[in-house]
């Protein structure tokens, strides 16, 4: 399958994804330039993490208008799966590909640490490779990384099983000390109602390697590579 | 241009009578007002080390992998495999103190350029913070302001804040210190420096725009700070990190291709000192047409373009006929990037304003003839009576449970984790040991090799005796990388000091200096590169004497990495080294009696390197499970942090003490060269022989297991309880 991973002016994981999906995964994986054109043939494009355009507006609120924005927005209509990590989850929102908004955390402070998560929903093209209940552990590290939507959105979540991921302790329950930010919920990842857009803060290209202390990150790019192939045979 | 030059206004840009004498005597005439300004902060003791160079020429400079010793924007080391790293150290303690988030924040950017600006990609940060008590009313104000400033430009930028240390103390209630470390890495052969040669070369200007900010900040981080400090606000740059991502990823770009002869930061004095640094070194001369610099504000004068410290600016010399693709390069990243002026073989640096000539000086006077002092210095008549300490007029606590408690309470040896969980340490993907171990340890990707970093130094320590304080500030960083695994291949220093006028401060700089240059010799480790922040005092009383020491190590295996955090039941406990009664200078001594008294802690170096050699020897024969160094708190804080610093899950140790000197000494004694290891009981007769070989002090004092901490027959306690203490001791009081 092909990765696509965007470079906007501020990104500071999109080489870390990049490394995680080629050294790690031995995935096909090209570097997308913001102000291009999306063209090629992808499978699936992520969004990666930092501070785009510096996020001195509103995090992600500048890299909703870049040219290659307008390609991420068809695409994802037309099915292709797109993955927004951190600042790419800010994005998301932004543009209006996924639901609810990610506001300043709870206790205003940045935060960095390792953090639970436990898979909600399995029948997506990103978690479709986990179990429901299953654990997973990545780091979180974000100043804007609190998950808020409207009672109105928060049921359709619920209605259409959106909410993929939560903030769990290492138990698995989704308590207040566990959740990093103040998201609602304990709400780590959403997905959009046709499953092929699947934003979250947490970040899987940081726990592709025992040496660095993780690799349930990895986890959920194989979960994806292994759709995708299976898509791929099914059309055969 | 600008007003006519006065005796006051002499003086009020820190140029003494002689010094006034002696730019006359290079120009040959009275200089312009333009003219002051760039000899001002050229000649500030940030720029020109006037009071340190003396004495800084004594220190080891010189290794087989050196390949950038001090003098460049960062000093360079070799690694292996056409690989090598870029580091250094700087301070920001004055515009920290004035303007805490906007000041540490520049503090990492200016060092971050220091590392780039050498063509190498910046892949760790580090900083050593100190601070006032921590009850002072406006402690908890510069912590919360300077951390989240950190935080704010390393995140942003993309480089991993992987390690530091922090520190509270009286001594810096009214000057606090942002000492900032970075290291990059780099092929050895597309290494950059900053150089200006080949006449008619473009110099080029790319970055942000130049406005008012930090104008004279060279100057103010010169002089002591007095009751107006805070109308100081002004000269205090603000960082913008998003422009300085893109400037590090258009650099970076750049140094791929074959266009540039030199390069650096416009750090403090900006265009000044870069451009004439780099002619200084390339033995040319540099003509800037001041007209071409791009602005932010209208109405700048030429002095104030001259000397403004805008940040997130670099100049660069090209080769001729490049001009068009450098540009278009920037134009990519979306940055200005300008021609301002050309190299020239007068040896002058010149400087034009709408094509009317500012400024005229020899790059000499500028740079190599600026003037050095050798000043006098003089050991404190008080000294003595602060070393005499009379342990037996020190009570010793009945109960040594609930001391250990409030030292691991303490906000100096309690967790840091409040600090740096606010910043990103992971990014990049290299974080093999984050913060709270001994040193941090990065991979090296395409390589089996990893490297290991810390920053340390005993301002307590230097303070009672500067000589030893400076020994131990370089063995502790050495000790530190050796309890994971690294053999030190070079260090930094930050030196940071009182007035250089008060021949009592100059005595205790003398001092640190010497005993530095005694551990670096017997341990090897080559300075390669370093910062001397002077005029940390306020209203006459200095700080401490606070080396700061950033010294990196290399890991050939990164598999085999050690952190300090007991691992598995049944361990046996070792203690490699000797524990002796030193309380002096303890944190047990300041924290529990409220005494800084007494001698710090003797260390013999040959002792030092045995034990360091040992441990690293029972790492690579993979003989041991954990290594942690015992210092500040002594033995007792070292045993409980083993058990409850693993971020995964607090583990008990059951320890038998037979130390013949009194209790809290056996517990707090700070004593050298004393590192705690666990392993398997199999593997104890390998570490005995390597001991044995080494000649270096063993005892096994205990066992790895269970849920409680007990030191026989003096104390138990719940690990968890011990937990919860050191987790909380310095968040509950920053809250």
């Amino acid at each position: 399958m092909h990765w696509g991973v965007i470079t906007f002016p501020g990104s500071c994981d999109d080489h870390d994804v990049f490394d995680a999906l080629k050294s790690e995964l031995g995935q096909k994986v090209k570097l997308l330039w913001h102000k291009d054109e999306l063209a090629g043939n992808f499978d699936c494009i992520v969004l990666p993490g930092g501070f785009s355009y510096g996020d001195y507006l509103r995090c992600g609120a500048m890299a909703r208008f870049s040219p290659i924005l307008r390609g991420v927005v068809k695409f994802a209509q037309n099915g292709g799966l797109v993955l927004g990590i951190c600042n790419g989850f800010q994005i998301l929102c932004e543009t209006g590909l996924l639901p609810g908004a990610l506001v300043r955390n709870a206790d205003l402070q940045f935060i960095c640490r390792p953090a639970y998560l436990r898979v909600e929903e399995t029948d997506t093209a990103f978690t479709s490779g986990l179990k429901r209940g299953q654990i997973l552990k990545m780091p979180v590290k974000h100043g804007e990384g609190c998950y808020y939507a409207d009672a109105p959105t928060l049921e359709r979540l619920h209605k259409n099983r959106q909410i993929l991921v939560r903030y769990v302790d290492a138990k698995g329950k989704p308590t207040p000390s566990a959740n990093p930010n103040g998201s609602v919920e304990n709400i780590a990842g959403i997905c959009n109602e046709t499953r092929n857009v699947f934003g979250l803060m947490p970040h899987p290209e940081d726990a592709c390697s025992e040496l660095l202390g993780s690799t349930d990150g990895a986890k959920i790019f194989n979960s994806i590579a292994t759709a995708c192939a299976d898509k791929a045979t099914s059309h055969v | 241009m600008g007003p006519a030059l006065t005796a006051a206004l002499v003086t009020s840009h820190g140029i003494t009578a002689d010094e006034y004498e002696k730019i006359v005597k290079a120009l040959g005439r009275e200089p312009s007002y333009t003219e002051l300004g760039v000899f001002s902060v050229m000649w500030s003791e940030h720029c020109s080390y006037k009071s340190s160079r003396y004495y800084l020429k004594n220190l080891p400079t010189e290794g087989p992998q050196v390949l950038q010793g001090p003098g460049e924007n960062a000093g360079v080391v070799d690694i292996g495999g056409g690989l090598a790293v870029a580091f250094k150290i700087e301070s920001h303690n004055h515009p920290s103190f004035i303007e805490p988030y906007q000041g540490a924040a520049t503090g990492v950017g200016g060092i971050l350029r220091d590392i780039f600006t050498m063509g190498a990609r910046p892949i760790a940060s580090l900083n050593s913070l100190r601070f006032g008590s921590i009850d002072h009313p406006r402690t908890r104000y510069l912590v919360s302001g300077v951390v989240a400033g950190i935080g704010g430009y390393g995140n942003c930028i993309g480089v991993p804040t992987v390690g530091g240390e922090c520190y509270f103390d009286e001594c810096y209630n009214a000057n606090i210190l942002v000492n900032a470390f970075t290291l990059g890495i780099v092929k050895k052969k597309q290494i950059f420096t900053g150089i200006a040669k080949g006449l008619g070369n473009p110099v080029i200007y790319v970055g942000s725009k130049t406005g008012r900010d930090g104008i004279h900040g060279a100057t103010m981080a010169s002089e002591s700070f007095s009751e107006q400090k805070e109308q100081r606000r002004p000269t205090v740059q603000v960082g913008d990190p998003f422009t300085e991502k893109l400037l590090l990823e258009a650099c970076l770009e750049l140094m791929e291709k074959d266009f540039i002869v030199g390069i650096q930061d416009m750090g403090a004095a900006g265009l000044t000192s870069s451009s004439a640094e780099m002619a200084g070194r390339g033995g040319c001369g540099v003509e800037l047409d001041l007209s071409a610099v791009p602005l932010r504000e209208s109405g700048m004068s030429p002095y104030e373009i001259l000397l403004s410290e805008s940040q997130e600016r670099m100049l660069l010399v090209a080769k001729q006929g490049s001009e068009a693709e450098i540009l278009r390069i920037f134009e990519k990243w979306d940055l200005d990037a300008v021609v301002v002026g050309r190299v020239t073989d007068d040896q002058q640096f010149r400087a034009f304003w709408r094509g009317e000539e500012v400024a005229n000086i020899p790059i000499r006077a500028l740079t190599k003839e600026a003037p050095v002092y050798q000043r006098p210095a003089t050991r404190p008549p008080q000294q003595d009576r602060l070393q005499q300490l009379d342990l037996a007029s020190i009570k010793e606590p009945k109960d040594l449970l609930a001391t250990l408690k409030q030292l691991l309470g303490s906000p100096n040896l309690a967790s840091k984790e409040w600090i740096y969980r606010q910043y990103d340490q992971f990014v990049r993907t290299n974080t093999v040991v984050g913060p709270g171990a001994d040193a941090a340890v990065i991979r090296i990707k395409g390589t089996t090799k990893g490297l290991a970093l810390t920053v340390d130094g005993n301002s307590r320590y230097c303070y009672l005796d500067p000589y030893v304080g400076g020994v131990v500030a370089v063995a502790e960083a050495a000790r530190n990388l050796a309890c994971v695994g690294a053999r030190p291949v070079g260090l930094t220093d930050c030196l940071n000091f009182g007035s250089p006028e008060n021949p009592e401060v100059m005595w205790q700089f003398a001092q640190v200096i010497q005993g530095m240059r005694d551990a670096c010799t017997a341990l090897q480790v080559p300075v390669v590169s370093g910062n001397v922040s002077f005029y940390n005092e306020t209203d006459g009383t200095p700080i401490y004497p606070t080396p700061v020491i950033g010294m990196v190590g290399l890991i050939e295996q990164v598999q085999r990495v050690m952190t300090p955090w007991f691992k598995s039941s049944g361990d046996a406990v070792v203690m490699l080294g000797r524990t002796r009664e030193e309380l002096g200078g303890s944190e047990y001594l300041k924290w529990v009696h409220g005494l800084t008294r007494g001698t710090p802690p003797w260390i013999d170096l040959r002792v030092e390197q045995a034990v360091q050699l040992c441990c690293l020897e029972a790492i690579d024969q993979a003989l041991l499970s954990s290594a942690h160094d015992v210092s500040d708190g002594g033995l007792a804080v070292a045993l409980a942090e083993c058990c409850i610093g693993n971020p995964e899950k607090p583990v008990g140790v059951r320890i038998e003490t037979r130390e013949m000197i009194r209790g809290d000494a056996a517990l707090f004694s700070e004593s050298q060269s004393r590192i705690v290891v666990s392993l398997k009981e199999e593997k104890m007769d390998r570490l005995k022989e390597l001991a044995a070989r080494h000649n270096v002090p063993m005892h096994v004092i205990g066992t790895v297991g269970g849920t409680r901490f007990t030191i026989q027959p003096i104390m138990q306690v719940a690990v968890d309880e011990l937990k919860a203490i050191w987790s909380t001791g310095l968040a509950s009081r920053l809250k």
